[in-house]
């Protein structure tokens, strides 16, 4: 009876095996680490391979936002219109912004659209990882697929309001122009710009649950520093050279000018729109000054938010499990 | 009668007297995790505050020791049954062999990608049952045309749609048990090398379990290694020739399943 108490090893290997350590027999037979991150050139591999689950993903998200509404996929064109309907009439028909501007409302419209890409974008980001645990615990795929995806939503989101903004600015009489091409250029940078912070975010965001509370706060001052409603250019000329040159740094005002050109170059034109004040003597948003260098800057945010974001995130990849 | 059972239990060990391929070797496991809001102390803001000026480490923080120091080795082809009351860290064992839980001593050395089926963690709630089938396959790495390919089969593996088109429905409009179903149906439609599932048998109906069960032999006989964790002692007499008994995050017996099983029901310590 004394083998009854004394039960069978069923993990000690037998045969050629005999009297290896488990660190021995995991080497002998390539066994590696569980949930090991893996090196960087792998992870952008095991990403890539993945990218079909990112855009399905992405568009599976972007349809059942409104599968709970009576009007449904209808509000994917209602939101952005409304949205314009209320900044008209705050600041074109009760702060009579509209009578220096004719294009103001097509220019007020590019700013909140494209502000409102990096700002979802970051905020979608920060939660990406917590409010996708069960699905994290449940599959393995790279993490950085979800703070993509998310971004992907948010670009998918806002090409259905530039077709309501081109609508907006066709309405206001400014005529498509051949600078309409660099949308394409302007959004691809402002996407992987935006890519970047959103995989900061995800990490921090996983790690620290507080950031979601302070985000909003953080993204509303980024707002009404960058301009989005009015023109700051006039209000930061006495500024010394050297702050308007880091002002002008600021990614949002780059892509929103960017944009802002794109569809309505004539705005930039000094000889078209000298400037002028509103009833109130604010400084109205015409003849805005285009740096030259203003690609190499939307370039240089673009490149440098995506590699950092990229790096940083993957730095905690065996991590983001662990909620 | 007994003795024969060693006996025959003997000559099993000789035959297979060879070198084996072990598929997941844990070696002097131990897993720690930090419990935010624990609870302790006084919860509100000011005495949030003082806390933060004082430098004191919050009360609301707590270490759980949920496993001390387990080894076992896994070899491939094997049914390994995991067994232990509530909270002694069968569940919290799965999750560092599938990666998801860093060890804080020790290491789990794993053969590929081991997979984690559970019924708690739940897929994407607001979309259908079709797009969380698609999305699923997607994440675990098939191309597009296998998904294509191997769609219909995995629905109807689940048997969602027996009562219905059920499978267009979003899924938070499922019973627990109809999710579980489609977690396990898609989870197992692709052949992994280590599949570790946690409680998935206990539930669906009798039909679905015969099925499930089956899938798991045919998993094992694609050269896998299955872990299940279970509460039902059937199920793991059934699926697994292997049982771990753990208790307090200590490995209290390894061996063949009618054995511990047997003294796990009595609560015989070794």
């Amino acid at each position: 009876m004394s083998t009854l108490s004394d039960p069978v090893n069923l993990s000690a290997p037998r045969g050629a095996d005999a009297g290896l350590t488990p660190k021995q027999l995991a080497d002998k037979y390539g066994l590696s680490v569980s949930g090991k991150r893996p090196s960087l050139p792998k992870y952008i591999r095991q990403l890539w391979a993945r990218r079909a689950f990112i855009s399905s993903f992405a568009t599976a998200r972007l349809v059942a936002q409104y599968t709970t509404a009576k009007l449904g996929q209808l509000w994917q064109v209602l939101t952005p219109l409304l949205n314009c309907a209320v900044f008209y009439l705050v600041f074109g028909v009760i702060m009579k912004s509209r009578d220096g501007v004719p294009v103001y409302i097509a220019w007020l419209c590019v700013g909140v659209f494209v502000f409102q890409f990096s700002q979802s974008a970051i905020q979608a980001g920060t939660r990406s990882i917590s409010d996708n645990l069960g699905l994290i615990r449940a599959l393995h795929f790279p993490r950085a697929a979800l703070p993509i995806a998310f971004t992907v939503i948010q670009l998918q989101q806002l090409l259905i309001s530039m077709v309501v903004l081109v609508a907006i600015v066709l309405a206001n009489d400014i005529k498509p122009a051949m600078t309409w091409l660099l949308i394409v250029p302007a959004l691809v940078l402002q996407s992987l710009f935006n890519t970047g912070l959103a995989m900061v975010m995800a990490r921090v965001g996983a790690k620290t649950s507080d950031i979601s509370q302070l985000m909003p706060f953080l993204l509303r001052t980024w707002m009404y520093v960058s301009g989005v409603m009015y023109s700051v250019s006039g209000y930061i000329k006495s500024w010394p050279t050297i702050w308007q040159t880091v002002y002008s740094w600021n990614p949002a005002t780059v892509y929103m000018d960017l944009m802002r050109y794109a569809f309505m170059p004539d705005s930039f034109d000094k000889a078209k729109y000298p400037g002028g004040y509103d009833a109130a003597g604010h400084q109205l948003p015409t003849a805005l000054n285009l740096p030259h260098h203003i690609w190499i800057m939307a370039g240089t945010w673009a490149i440098v938010a995506f590699v950092i974001g990229f790096v940083f995130f993957w730095k905690s990849e065996e991590e983001y499990g662990r909620g | 009668m007994a003795d024969a059972a060693i006996d025959t239990l003997k000559e099993t060990t000789a035959v297979d007297n060879q070198a084996r391929v072990p598929t997941v070797v844990a070696d002097d496991v131990h897993i720690i995790y930090k419990v935010h809001g624990a609870g302790a102390g006084k919860g509100s803001a000011t005495s949030a505050l003082s806390r933060m000026i004082t430098r004191k480490k919050s009360p609301a923080i707590r270490e759980v020791h949920a496993v001390r120091g387990i080894s076992f080795t896994a070899y491939k082809g094997e049914a390994v049954g995991l067994i232990g009351s509530n909270g002694s860290g069968k569940s919290t064992m799965l999750a560092a062999i599938a990666g998801l839980l860093p060890t804080a001593r020790g290491a789990i050395y794993t053969n590929g990608q081991p997979s984690l089926l559970g019924v708690n963690a739940a897929l994407m709630n607001d979309l259908t049952g079709e797009r969380n089938v698609v999305l699923g396959c997607l994440a675990m790495g098939m191309s597009p045309a296998q998904v294509r390919e191997r769609y219909q089969s995995i629905v109807d593996f689940s048997g969602i749609n027996e009562k219905g088109d059920f499978i267009s429905l979003p899924m938070r409009t499922y019973s627990s048990g109809m999710g579980a179903r489609l977690r396990f149906s898609i989870a197992a439609a692709k052949t992994h090398d280590v599949l570790l599932i946690d409680e998935a048998l206990a539930t669906g109906d009798q039909g679905f379990q015969q099925r499930s069960k089956a899938r798991i032999n045919e998993l094992r006989k694609e050269a896998g290694t299955v872990f299940l964790v279970s509460h039902d002692n059937n199920a793991i007499r059934e699926t697994c020739e292997r049982t771990i008994w753990i208790e307090h995050g200590e490995l209290i017996m390894d061996g063949h399943t009618d054995e511990v099983v047997r003294r796990y029901e009595k609560g015989e310590r070794p």
